[in-house]
């Protein structure tokens, strides 16, 4: 094969396993679909199981681990350079989130970035939880930031790195739906009584 | 872009790319060749230097980041820490090839002047994303006490 003809073929089946790791984005149902669960509180788990699928998408969960040290990838394994999350969750002394992450995504080394890059408090903690536990979780105030319910939802909806989990960039998949549409499943969920799954 | 860079204390206007890594401004803009160029993707360390103080992969940060902040490069460092932590590396022969070295005494430098006497796991947690292929680590690790032990004596 010509040298041109094999340089487009592999370039061609570069693009082609690069396309191939990128899942399509998942979309969020909105609260409205519920309507037809006429028990508030039956209506309430499930649209708390809706926003599930973002709070235990990997974006979200690789920042919520347990113990001291943040996973990464759709695989979730353990991050790499191994970081620790230091006394601020901001990393250790001499090798702080900063060192590597900056205030945006890179994409000239590939590595994420935001201005407020940090690991959710251990307290935190929504790895290898079911999803009843992460939603008592939210809603205690002694493992939750000392939140209301509206200080939750303003959380979740318009944090900026909660925002991040929509734009990893690179090649990363996005958290399911939006962070508009995740913050009006949060709310519907607290206007229904904030229920937990079981 | 015209951008004014503060690298070790001095200010140098460049023209680059705003999303050029910093570690190519300093390489071929500036000259400074002691920060190495390892991975590119900040998993070695080799390209490490100071920005405000705190330990930064120039390989993972846009140069347009560092306008009205201090860069410090190997060739600048010299702290108190600094100098304890260059007389350990010569004093114990830590360096094997010495690629990484420049990385490696910026990531120490910079934790022994927030932490003067640290413990092993300090050390092992704030030199863990410094690579050295020549697995000097024991030496590194015995270094950093040395210019630890200079500092605090």
């Amino acid at each position: 094969m010509p040298t041109a003809k094999r340089a487009c073929a592999a370039s061609l089946l570069v693009a082609a396993s690069l396309l191939s790791f990128r899942v399509a984005a998942v979309d969020l149902r909105p609260p409205s679909s519920f309507d037809a669960i006429a028990d508030r509180a039956e209506r309430s788990r499930s649209i708390f199981a809706e926003a599930g699928k973002v709070i235990q998408s990997p974006r979200c969960l690789n920042c919520h681990p347990v113990g001291d040290r943040p996973t990464q990838g759709r695989d979730m394994h353990p991050h790499n350079p191994p970081v620790f999350r230091g006394a601020d969750d901001r990393g250790a002394v001499g090798m702080r989130c900063t060192t590597c992450h900056q205030s945006a995504n890179f994409d000239a080394s590939g590595v994420p970035g935001n201005p407020s890059w940090h690991l959710a408090p251990a307290l935190m903690a929504w790895q290898h939880e079911t999803l009843g536990e992460i939603c008592a979780q939210i809603k205690d105030s002694r493992r939750n930031g000392g939140r209301t319910l509206a200080q939750i939802q303003e959380h979740m909806a318009h944090d900026v790195l909660v925002g991040w989990g929509w734009h990893p960039g690179g090649m990363r998949e996005p958290a399911p739906g939006t962070q508009e549409s995740f913050g009006e499943l949060i709310a519907a969920w607290i206007a229904t009584g904030a229920e937990c799954p079981v | 872009m015209s951008i004014t860079l503060n690298v070790n204390a001095q200010n140098h206007d460049v023209d680059a790319d705003p999303n050029a890594p910093l570690l190519w401004v300093i390489r071929d803009d500036l000259g400074l060749t002691g920060t190495k160029y390892g991975c590119g993707i900040a998993q070695c360390g080799a390209c490490t230097v100071h920005v405000d103080g705190e330990p930064v992969r120039s390989c993972s940060a846009p140069v347009s980041a560092m306008a009205g902040r201090k860069v410090t490069t190997i060739e600048g460092v010299s702290s108190r820490a600094a100098k304890a932590v260059q007389k350990a590396w010569v004093d114990l022969d830590v360096v094997q090839c010495g690629y990484c070295q420049s990385g490696q005494i910026m990531s120490a430098t910079a934790l022994l002047e927030k932490v003067p006497k640290p413990t092993d796991e300090d050390i092992d947690r704030a030199m863990a994303g410094n690579i050295c292929r020549c697995a000097t680590y024991q030496r590194i690790r015995a270094a950093i006490h040395a210019a630890s032990a200079e500092l605090t004596a």
